[in-house]
Formats: structure tokens, C-alpha cells, sequence
């Protein structure tokens, strides 16, 4: 049976997170029971070319017409703990649109909402462990955590590596937002590396002249030790 | 050592993602056994529905094996994956295959039982559970339930409902009295 670390302390948020004012009634009091890894958490699940589309990693053609806002490339590569890239894994994104309005039913917002984006998405890491989005730049939104919060600028992603373990959602965010130091759900990760780490980083050689800005965000899952003992 | 991407909250607008990979009926997945159905909610500090909840189960055929990658090459290969979002009332349903019995951390087989992820609006990582089924004389001995204190080992048995024939509860409390017991993994 391979072996994974367990995360180091600081590198995820808490579940109770007092700011971010959702979590005091969602948050468990108990502390969770530690696991052993058994088949059951090793394996999972393992998607393919027939759950994702060609053009799904390309949220600006979903439409007849291209939407509005600033278009981006967010491209980079879903690694382990030890730098090898994780192929095939499924990766799911969404976002608000340029305005900072999802299409979504409870999103209550009174920015419009744009007939031209959907803003979801979804591509499999290359053998490298590479993936490339294609989007407008997602708006700050307002919410209703505290008195005159936004959230800054961010896209969700979702993604399966090598087995339930590896197992992550987060956010990518957008470098020199000034929304950052006063946003809850960013903060809520305690070690200061770590959230740098939800950072994107602008990117030339990922910005195509006159068309898109590029931007990179790699994304580190939990992976097999290859230093540890094996039983 | 590279540092781990820390997790973020889903948000409440994950279904936009999520949708296209729902899957919350045995028909999408062409496994054989005995089929299960089982229902709940999950529920908040304040015993009300979490309608902005996703369950995502996995679990093995009635064989007790895993579905893998290597079983057929370059196919997708998600035959124990479900993705269930709550509804307005933060129910959730399905349909599956009662899954077998695996092998545990002693080299003993495993009750059966359904691994669970929970993401939700206000839990800023993913929280891991069991579903055990009701009645398995193989409970008495898991391996990871008797790592649970046994007043807290409820949480983790799907129930009977009186009157419902096959229909089996199983709640999510994420926070009180019956919390459910969630796993460090």
C-alpha cells in the first residue's frame, strides 16, 4: 500500500474559522477521528475524455457570442508533494463573470449578467500534468459575510488526483488584488507560504500578444511518499 | 518537498462545476448486486437543512473491488463515484449497489461500507465520513468503527425507516449533540 503524509499544520484553513461567519454552525466541535489509510481512502475515482468535452476548458466559446470582460489564460501544472506531475486528473472550474455575477439562481448580485458566459468549465492534466484555461478575468463581488465585504477576484477549482486523499477544492486568486488582506476565506489559511500559494502569478510567456493576459497557478495535491517504508 | 495548494470553501455556487458530473442513480452506472437506496439531510449547528451541501460517495462493487484505472485503459473509470447536491431542504438521494467487503488495516476484511465526502457553503475543506449499513453482523468487529467511541458509532449506521421497505437514513450533522463522526485521512 503506498504511503501519504499528512498535511502539515497551517497549510488548510480550520474548520471553524470565526470570520468567515458561515462556519460557526457548519464547523464540527469534535475532533475528526484519525483515519489509517486503507483501500477505501487509496483509491478513487479515475475520469476520462468521455466526461470532458474538447473545447470545455474554453468558458469564451460557449456561446455564439464572446463574453464580455478581460480574456486570461490560467495554465500551470497539478504536481505531488515531490514535483511529479499528476496526469489525468480531472479538473472542474467556475467562476463569476466579468462583472462579478455567477449564473446561478441564488446569486442575488445587481451586476448583469452577461448572455455570453456561463463560466464553468472543466479539462484532464496532460502527461506532464499540465492544463490550460482559457476565460475573462472573473469580478470582485460583494457578499453578505460582514458589513461591506467583497470577495476579491477568484476562480473555483475542483480537482481528483491519485485517489480520494488527493481530493481537493480551493481558489485561485489574482496577484496585487486589494481585496486580499480583508477577505475571511483566503485568510482562513493560517500559514502565510501556504496562501501565498492561492496566489496566481502573471505570466508573459503565457500571454498571447494582443489576444489574452496569461497567468500561472500550479496546484500541489497530496501524493504517494516515495521515501516512506511501504508495509 | 513542494508545499500543498490549501483548500478553499466550494462557495455557494458550485453546482455551475459541479452539474455535469451529478450522478445520483444505479442506471448511470452499470455495476451488478443488490441495489440500496439511501436518503438524508444534512443538517447545521441550528438543526437546519444545508441546501448548498454536495455528498460525493465512493465505494466498491458487490465483489468488494475497487473500480481502477488500470481495469480498462484509457476509459474513464467512476463506476463507484457518486455526486449528490443537497435540495432546498439540504436533502440528498441514491441509488447504488450494496458494496462488498474490503480489506481493512489488520489484513481483516472491512464491513461494508460507503466512503463519503461532504463540501459545503461554510466548511473550508472537504469533510471525510463512513455510511456502514444496518444489521451487518460484520460491524461488530470493523477495524475503523471500533477506532470510534461506541456512543458515537451511530452516526455512522444507516438506519431502517419503519414502513419504507429497502429505504435506508442516513443523516450529515455537521455540528451539536449527534454530530456525526468525521475522519482525519
Amino acid at each position: 500500500m503506498p504511503v501519504f503524509r499528512r498535511p502539515l499544520p497551517g497549510t488548510h484553513p480550520e474548520y471553524l474559522s470565526p470570520a468567515y461567519v458561515s462556519t460557526r454552525t457548519r464547523a464540527p466541535r469534535q475532533p475528526p477521528i484519525l483515519l489509517p489509510h486503507t483501500i477505501s481512502e487509496l483509491t478513487g475515482p479515475v475520469f476520462g475524455h468521455s466526461e470532458v468535452g474538447e473545447d470545455d476548458n474554453d468558458l469564451t466559446c460557449q456561446h455564439s457570442g464572446e463574453p464580455l470582460g478581460e480574456r486570461i489564460i490560467v495554465t500551470g501544472r497539478v504536481l505531488d508533494e515531490d514535483g511529479r506531475p499528476v496526469r489525468g486528473a480531472l479538473v472542474e472550474v467556475w467562476q463569476a463573470n466579468a462583472a462579478g455575477r455567477y449564473r446561478h439562481q441564488v446569486d442575488d448580485h445587481g451586476a448583469p449578467l452577461d448572455p455570453n458566459f456561463t463560466g464553468c468549465g472543466r479539462m484532464l492534466t496532460d502527461a506532464e500534468g499540465r492544463y490550460r484555461l482559457v476565460s475573462i478575468k472573473p469580478g470582485a463581488y460583494p457578499w453578505k459575510n460582514h458589513h461591506n465585504a467583497w470577495r476579491p477576484a477568484h476562480i473555483h477549482f475542483s480537482l481528483f488526483g491519485a485517489g480520494l486523499l488527493s481530493r481537493l477544492v480551493t481558489q485561485m486568486y489574482f496577484p496585487g488584488d486589494p481585496l486580499l488582506p480583508f477577505d475571511p476565506i483566503f485568510n482562513s489559511v493560517p500559514d502565510e507560504r501556504s496562501r501565498s500559494n492561492l496566489i496566481s502569478r502573471f505570466d508573459w510567456d503565457t500571454t498571447v500578444p494582443g489576444h489574452a493576459l496569461g497567468y500561472r497557478f500550479d496546484i500541489v495535491l497530496r501524493g504517494r511518499d516515495a521515501t516512506a517504508m511501504e508495509r | 518537498m513542494t508545499a500543498l495548494t490549501p483548500s478553499q470553501t466550494v462557495g455557494p455556487f458550485f453546482h455551475l462545476g459541479f452539474a455535469p458530473l451529478n450522478r445520483e442513480n444505479l442506471a448511470a452506472t452499470g455495476m451488478a448486486g443488490e441495489a440500496i437506496t439511501i436518503q438524508g439531510r444534512v443538517l447545521d449547528g441550528n438543526g437546519a437543512g444545508v441546501d448548498d451541501a454536495v455528498i460525493e460517495i465512493w465505494q466498491p462493487d458487490s465483489e468488494g473491488r475497487y473500480s481502477q484505472p488500470e481495469d480498462t485503459p484509457g476509459e474513464s473509470n467512476f463506476k463507484g463515484f457518486r455526486r449528490i447536491p443537497t435540495d432546498s431542504t439540504g436533502a440528498f438521494r441514491f441509488t447504488t449497489t450494496k458494496p462488498g467487503r474490503v480489506p481493512g488495516p489488520d489484513g481483516e476484511l472491512q464491513a461494508p461500507h460507503l466512503m463519503v465526502t461532504v463540501l459545503a457553503r461554510g466548511l473550508l475543506k472537504q469533510l471525510t465520513t463512513r455510511i456502514y449499513l444496518p444489521a451487518e453482523p460484520s460491524n461488530q468487529t470493523d477495524a475503523v468503527l471500533s477506532l470510534v467511541p461506541p456512543e458515537r458509532r451511530s452516526t455512522l449506521i444507516a438506519k431502517n425507516i419503519a414502513g419504507a421497505g429497502d429505504l435506508l437514513e442516513w443523516n450529515v450533522i455537521l455540528q451539536g449533540v449527534s454530530e456525526t463522526v468525521f475522519f482525519d485521512v
